[in-house]
């Protein structure tokens, strides 16, 4: 038996119906079509699912879809305005900090999150913040750097 | 050599703005009209025999569209040793025996995964389990469990390299050391596992997207599995996440859903779970080493001789090429004057052993340096010195084996001693450990038995000056598109941005062997090179009919600017020429082809990069557990296409080669893989993850396109050896079996102690 999920995603209001035990990366990329978010172990532990919901970093394998019924959701897809790609997009592109790119929605999405609860955050504090983030590519060190130019000022935010 | 304009600097990768933004599709995210979803049921016995298949209750299920055995297929075998029959030895849905706990016996397509996977409970297997052996050592025993018929000992190839007369050498040496090492399996844990979207339609014509590391292998696999026409193939790989060795073999996500669309004329997307990638795809070789290496008191190396029994798993694969290159990378990066290699590939009732980036050569390097430093110590020589007074040099020749042309090990030695020395006195129990290396840029041998060039590409110059870059490389995530858009644009003389590249759609796109062995860069860039070479060349005759009245005048191209090259400003723009061009040629579009394919450059591949790497670690002598404080890399890799690309590459290698020195491991339990998912599988995550230096040595190889070599698979080749190196170091324990675990540290440590005592 289906069931109503709203859900606002990227600013977007949704009223879906989805299956109780869907989960919240199902309803984002079968349901909606939102296939940047992506889905690497289904278990919560490599991360490349990570969205903000209600501003915070979630794993959106580790709950259901209608747990977040009445949410605020920002994927992959919400953090350009229009065009013009976010500083953290930006500072990826300039660092080279993704590489085959299927962790890159979670990582931006992990790191957008830290940023938008702590402005100002220590390496240690990065590393900590992408620690739940799988990158079997990178090697994370081109992320961290990436982050830190934001800290620094080095990108603007698009108006 | 004038300046380059776009190899060499710091660019956004061609695929960025999709892969930051979530843009960009992989096999993971396509959905066609009428899509199914299929998955496929796994043998949980490491060795039975099928009696019987019952899958009547599972297509009865409302919602299953197909359900497919062994019966359905043609019952070939196939493998990627091509040449040899007798090694192309996998069903993939097997008839008779299933031979690994993961082996693939049944699969169904389905409206959607979760009616599938309910299927899957309702199809009956009867099996009849068999003796089962998992260890290579047992499974060479006269008495052991046969994994496939008729293989004595289980041995499923053997390879011998020697060159000199190593008895001889080790009579007249100072010193010899014998020890064993134990080399551990490694998954690659690919962000995206294993998956395809497979469409047969009505006029018998297949297309293939795939998550591959070469298209072509899986058009040509799937057509010997098939018996359809390579041409009725097409094969497209989108965006890939991540390779590493795992992804160009022809694997049960696309030939179940090939089977299964066959049978049905519609799209069926097989995605495999992450618990399937774990247990059923290929993995990295384990290894047993047994190392005899001979040495003069003043540290000259003499012999060495290494025999290797490896876990083959149940199938050949990719493992007979692993087998051979350990053994040619045990003389790496040293001048041995006398060596000789024995390697055996065994049989076991354990998921595949196959290709992992480094393909060999980590564990051999491992193992290698290891012991190249226990006999440093032993004769009281610096590790450094040993290494320098041993290392390859340029235009050296490996004998019967191997021509070096580049090599910048000693200049990577003095940059690596530098940072030692710079280090200064460290703190107690910190030690610095180092390791040297070499690899190949791409691999020579034709196993495969391929009939066309190893590497191809097409350009095509549209009237508005863009450039379509057809090539058959893959880009898995290492970076090919950009590296080799770069290539193309600097050879024609125009812009990166003018410079589209599709790739890897064997629809479209010449064939080429894909991205194994860090063959792109040399092979495929030499391709592009050319075929961007024979487009200018066209470009300029016409340039040269415009402008010159004077024949002696050579023509370039650069930034866009057709030129004389001794009065560059003298010139017109490349796309007042281009439009010319085509005009001039009746319409007809400028194109060139480029093919490569190594000749005459000895048995293993055209050029090697080099390197030597120092790790620091930090060990807690209470608990075992230890840090990775930093890796240094010095290393060479020719002219530096891609600055960003590279440093990805290395930073990467070390998160990958130093999980497999520090945490990364597979054990099992009567064949079953017991930690089969990412919660389980450690991996080195940001926290652990050390600082990462590189020292960038200036080489050129001659072969390279621009003087370019690999710069992928050696930068996982030294990181374990590094490690060992430096707990040693550090603690003064040596560690012969990888990984290197706290546990076996603290074991280590106490053993020491109690010696002591």
């Amino acid at each position: 038996m289906k069931k109503e999920l709203k859900l606002k995603v990227n600013g977007q209001p949704y009223d879906i119906f989805v299956k109780p035990k869907t989960l919240l990366v199902e309803a984002l990329r079968d349901h909606l079509a939102l296939t940047g978010t992506k889905r690497g172990c289904n278990s919560s532990s490599c991360g490349a699912c990570t969205i903000m919901l209600n501003g915070m970093a979630v794993k959106s394998c580790s709950i259901l879809a209608l747990q977040a019924n009445g949410a605020e959701i920002v994927t992959i897809e919400g953090l350009a305005k229009g065009t013009e790609l976010s500083p953290l997009q930006k500072a990826f592109l300039d660092h080279g900090s993704y590489q085959c790119g299927f962790c890159t929605a979670g990582m931006l999405m992990a790191t957008t999150a830290l940023l938008t609860e702590n402005p100002k955050p220590t390496k240690q504090e990065i590393k900590e913040g992408i620690d739940g983030n799988i990158c079997r590519c990178t090697g994370y060190n081109s992320i961290i750097r990436a982050v830190t130019a934001v800290v620094k000022g080095e990108y603007k935010e698009a108006k | 050599m004038s300046e380059y304009s776009v190899i060499g600097k710091r660019v956004h990768r061609v695929d960025g703005p999709e892969k930051v933004t979530g843009s960009a599709k992989y096999t993971f995210d396509l959905v066609l009209p009428g899509m199914l979803y299929g998955k496929v049921l796994r043998s949980p016995h490491p060795h039975a025999k099928i009696l019987k298949i019952d899958t009547r209750k599972a297509k009865r299920l409302v919602g299953v569209k197909a359900v497919v055995t062994g019966k359905d297929t043609l019952g070939h075998k196939q493998g990627i040793w091509r040449r040899f029959p007798e090694l192309c030895d996998e069903e993939i849905l097997c008839r008779e025996k299933v031979r690994y706990i993961g082996d693939p016996v049944a699969a169904v397509a389905a409206i959607d995964e979760d009616t599938a996977e309910e299927a899957l409970d309702l199809i009956d297997v009867e099996y009849e389990p068999l003796p089962a052996v998992f260890d290579p050592l047992e499974a060479i025993k006269e008495d052991a469990p046969q994994v496939h018929d008729g293989i004595e000992l289980n041995i499923n190839i053997n390879r011998h390299i020697e060159w000199g007369d190593v008895d001889e050498a080790f009579k007249k040496c100072d010193h010899i050391r014998e020890d064993q090492f134990k080399c551990s399996s490694q998954a690659h844990v690919c962000m995206e596992t294993h998956d395809a979207v497979v469409s047969y339609d009505y006029g018998g014509k297949m297309t293939v997207w795939t998550s591959t590391q070469s298209s072509y292998y899986i058009q040509r696999l799937m057509a010997d599995m098939t018996g359809l026409r390579e041409g009725d193939i097409r094969v497209i790989k989108p965006p890939t996440g991540g390779g590493f060795g795992s992804k160009f073999e022809l694997d049960s996500a696309q030939f179940c859903a090939a089977i299964l669309s066959m049978k049905l004329c519609k799209p069926v997307k097989i995605v495999l779970s992450r618990e399937e990638e774990f247990t059923a795809t290929k993995r990295r070789t384990p290894m047993y080493y047994f190392l005899k290496l001979g040495a003069k008191k003043d540290g000259t190396l003499l012999a060495k001789e290494a025999r290797v029994i490896t876990e083959g798993g149940a199938y050949t694969a990719m493992g007979a090429t692993a087998l051979y290159l350990t053994g040619f990378f045990s003389s790496f990066p040293y001048k041995y004057p006398n060596y000789r290699y024995d390697g055996y590939r065994v049989y076991t009732n354990t998921a595949v052993t196959s290709a992992m980036r480094g393909f060999g050569a980590p564990q051999s390097t491992f193992v290698g340096e290891s012991q190249l430093d226990m006999m440093a110590e032993d004769l009281g020589i610096d590790p450094i010195e040993i290494r320098r007074k041993n290392g390859m040099t340029p235009n050296y020749e490996v004998p019967g084996q191997a021509f070096i042309q580049s090599c910048g090990l000693h200049q990577c030695l003095d940059k690596i001693e530098e940072h030692v020395k710079e280090r200064g006195k460290l703190p107690p129990n910190h030690g610095i450990g180092v390791s040297a290396y070499g690899f190949m840029s791409g691999g020579i041998f034709n196993w495969f038995d391929t009939p066309y060039a190893f590497s191809a590409a097409v350009v095509r110059i549209n009237i508005d000056g863009k450039v379509d870059l057809f090539t058959g490389a893959c880009d898995i995530g290492q970076g090919s598109d950009t590296t080799l858009s770069m290539i193309c644009a600097e050879e024609l003389g125009v812009k990166l941005e003018d410079i589209r590249i599709h790739a890897a759609d064997t629809g479209i796109c010449p064939p080429d062997l894909g991205a194994w062995g860090s063959r792109e860069t040399l092979m495929n860039g030499n391709a592009v090179k050319r075929a961007a070479a024979e487009c200018k060349r066209q470009l300029l005759e016409f340039a040269a009919a415009k402008m010159a009245p004077n024949i002696a005048y050579d023509f370039d191209i650069k930034d866009r600017w057709v030129h004389l090259v001794d009065r560059p400003e003298r010139g017109v723009s490349y796309f007042d020429i281009v439009k010319e061009a085509i005009r001039g040629k009746d319409g007809n579009a400028i194109m060139g082809r480029g093919h490569y394919t190594p000749h005459r450059k000895g048995m293993i591949s055209p050029a090697y990069s080099f390197g030597v790497q120092a790790a620091e670690v930090a060990v807690d002598t209470e608990t075992g557990r230890y840090k990775l404080v930093n890796v240094t890399t010095a290393h060479e890799s020719g002219t530096v296409i891609n600055p960003v690309g590279i440093e990805g590459q290395l930073e990467g290698a070390i998160m990958m080669a130093g999980g497999y020195g520090f945490c990364e491991d597979q054990p099992m339990d009567e064949g079953k893989i017991l930690n089969p998912s990412i919660a389980d599988y450690k991996l080195i995550r940001s926290l652990d993850m050390p600082e990462t230096d590189i020292l960038e040595i200036d080489t050129y190889e001659p072969e390279g396109p621009f003087g370019a070599k690999e710069a992928g698979e050696g930068l996982t080749n030294p990181t374990a050896g590094a490690i060992g190196n430096a707990v040693y170091k550090a603690v003064g324990v040596r560690i012969n079996d990888l990984p290197i675990t706290p546990e076996k540290v603290l074991k280590a440590l106490k053993e020491k102690e109690k010696k002591k005592k």
